[in-house]
């Protein structure tokens, strides 16, 4: 009954001065919607990239130098096409053996240019990687051999620089060198605001001829048995140790990529949830702040209540009740703003947004909190009004 | 006149510290309000007749002294066994009603109850009958701004009374008043005193207001300086009944 009068007393509080109640909950709600917006947006991005690296294919283990983790540097590779035969013989089947050497070029076709990754492989990448060509073939063993002057573009580079006629059998110019485009790619679409169509593949050693170096930048495995792949990693890098004294070697399984990204953009969503947590701290301050002027204003009603029996603590319960209120409407209101944010998002940008229930549940639970844990202080200091003193009061 | 008593003082004292500064506001009172009382507390400003009123009805605790309010010594009591003792054997008038906004007059009068853990039917229907005895039977739903001062502070009485107190503490209930609606207030006040049996103990500057009470304690610089009762035991001076009459 206390409780109940409690809450009749704080909802009716909250309605004789309904500006100032809504402009106190605007801090809450800014503060709920940025969490559950940035945390749905962090999260889109996530799932967006962990679909992209299972995209790859399955079974998959590159094999770089260096170490694979958050915070270390790329090293140069030293790897080169001997090493790419090495490893297609500890694994067995050089077919299932892809490399890169990739760099940025201009590439031409009359008027037209665009800028884009020239990526030198073997004939295996398709296999490797899933790829398809939509048009025209893919490279051959024999281009790959004779370092024949011939490229497979992306969707877009084909719809760039071949817009009104098909580019398979036309003569592209990469670098200042000229290639015949004997394919197109089946096109993959956009992600995170990446075109993924916006790329050049040429046989890797006419791709080393035209940047002048032996090397590749990394190799790429599908492993035949999905149990032994990490044992067959082990076996790569031992070989490729052995062969470079003072390059240390990673063959990172898919799970293992996962694993790093995830971590990093799981920091990432942290870092952004924590930014908009903030904010909602910020609007708890507000919380705490107008509670004091509610305090202040209603001194005499609380000294009234007190004179006719109210406890220290039915007072104190009152006026946590009407922060809590205020911080449990405008967190709600702030969620339904950060999900219709967040769908927005994922509308109208690249920018993938996924809504979470959990991060509804904590942005709901911390605004709650935040009504209490502001809530509190004034509430104790209503509670603890003299009576005599408050009845006095203008 | 007399039965149990209802509160007792004996040697209160309340001393303020402000700043520092030590201000004595009473200083050592004795005086004991029986059952049934009807007692007019008069005396000049500052003469610590409000200050006795708060200590009188629990809002306060001496800082000397022993108070005894409905049997229980206050000074052995916590702050919500403080706010118990005052739910149930006080009830407060206030000069200026204190009346809580935006709240119907039944559930005004019906506040009392909800910190007594009374259910809401129950406070309703208490309140209500309570309306009817002070002459409001038909003001259940208006709010205070609807009501004239007169009714406003017939509500305060019915939520000074809804709870059966043993002693009314009413600081000068008429002051907000015109005479006639004064008048009206202070006869319903004397009413419930003679039915019900309630304790009236009243300030007023009042000193026809004064007169009518059966008993006068007047008080000046922190001390009873005439107590009608006592000077009628002690020595006979029981007109004089004008503010800081005694002196």
């Amino acid at each position: 009954m206390r409780l109940a009068e409690a809450w009749r007393v704080a909802s009716d509080a909250l309605r004789a001065n309904r500006m100032r109640s809504l402009l106190t909950m605007l801090g809450v709600i800014i503060g709920v919607a940025s969490v559950v917006l940035l945390v749905a947006i962090g999260t889109g991005t996530k799932q967006t990239v962990e679909q992209q690296v299972e995209g790859l294919g399955s079974n998959l283990l590159l094999v770089v130098p260096g170490r694979l983790d958050v915070g270390s540097a790329p090293a140069v590779s030293p790897l080169t096409l001997q090493d790419v035969e090495v490893v297609g013989r500890v694994v067995g089947d050089p077919g299932r053996v892809a490399v890169t050497v990739a760099s940025g070029a201009t590439v031409r076709a009359g008027t037209r240019q665009d800028f884009t990754t020239v990526q030198g492989v073997l004939e295996t990448t398709p296999t490797v990687f899933a790829r398809e060509v939509a048009r025209g073939r893919y490279l051959s063993r024999s281009d790959v051999d004779t370092g024949r002057r011939v490229a497979i573009l992306g969707d877009s580079v084909a719809r760039i620089l071949f817009p009104d006629r098909e580019a398979v059998g036309q003569q592209v110019n990469v670098a200042g060198v000229r290639f015949r485009v004997i394919g197109v790619f089946a096109p993959l679409g956009q992600s995170l605001g990446v075109d993924r169509d916006d790329e050049v593949h040429i046989p890797v050693t006419a791709a080393q001829r035209l940047y002048g170096t032996q090397r590749v930048d990394a190799i790429a495995v599908k492993a035949p048995d999905r149990e032994r792949i990490d044992e067959l990693g082990q076996r790569i890098v031992a070989e490729l140790n052995g062969r470079h004294p003072g390059t240390e070697f990673s063959a990172v399984t898919q799970e293992q990529i996962l694993g790093v990204l995830g971590d990093i953009l799981g920091i990432l969503t942290g870092v952004l949830a924590a930014i908009a947590g903030i904010s909602l701290l910020v609007g708890g301050v507000g919380v705490s702040n107008i509670m004091l002027v509610s305090v202040r204003e209603r001194t005499r009603e609380i000294g009234l209540r007190k004179a006719v029996g109210a406890r220290p603590r039915d007072i104190g319960v009152q006026f946590l009740l009407e922060a809590v209120l205020l911080t449990a409407i405008g967190g709600l209101v702030g969620m339904a703003l950060g999900v219709g944010g967040a769908l927005l998002v994922a509308a109208v940008s690249p920018i993938p947004a996924a809504v979470t229930w959990w991060s509804l549940a904590l942005a709901f639970g911390v605004s709650a909190a935040v009504g209490i844990i502001f809530g509190v202080v004034p509430a104790q200091r209503a509670g603890r009004l003299d009576p005599v003193v408050a009845l006095r009061a203008e | 006149m007399s039965g149990t008593a209802a509160i007792e003082a004996v040697d209160v004292s309340r001393t303020y510290h402000l700043d520092g500064v030590s201000v004595p506001a009473l200083r050592g009172v004795t005086l004991t309000v029986s059952a049934g009382d009807y007692v007019a507390l008069i005396g000049p400003s500052g003469s610590g007749k409000s200050t006795l009123m708060h200590l009188l009805g629990g809002l306060d605790r001496p800082t000397g002294g022993r108070l005894v309010i409905g049997g229980r010594a206050v000074s052995e009591l916590s702050p919500p066994e403080l706010a118990r003792l005052r739910n149930e054997t006080i009830g407060f008038v206030f000069q200026a009603f204190h009346l809580l906004p935006r709240t119907s007059a039944v559930d005004n009068v019906a506040l009392p109850l909800v910190y007594r853990g009374v259910n809401a039917r129950q406070r309703r229907e208490r309140a209500a009958a309570m309306l009817g005895r002070v002459g409001l039977g038909h003001r259940l739903d208006h709010r205070p701004n609807q009501l004239s001062g007169g009714e406003q502070q017939r509500v305060a009485i019915a939520r000074a009374l809804v709870t059966d107190p043993t002693v009314l503490l009413a600081d000068e209930p008429t002051g907000n008043l015109d005479s006639t609606t004064g008048a009206a207030v202070l006869e319903l006040l004397e009413q419930l005193n003679a039915e019900s049996g309630v304790a009236l103990v009243m300030v007023t500057h009042d000193a026809e207001v004064a007169a009518r009470a059966r008993r006068r304690i007047a008080m000046r610089d922190g001390v009873v300086v005439a107590d009608s009762d006592a000077d009628s035991a002690a020595s006979p001076i029981t007109g004089s009944a004008g503010a800081g009459g005694g002196s």
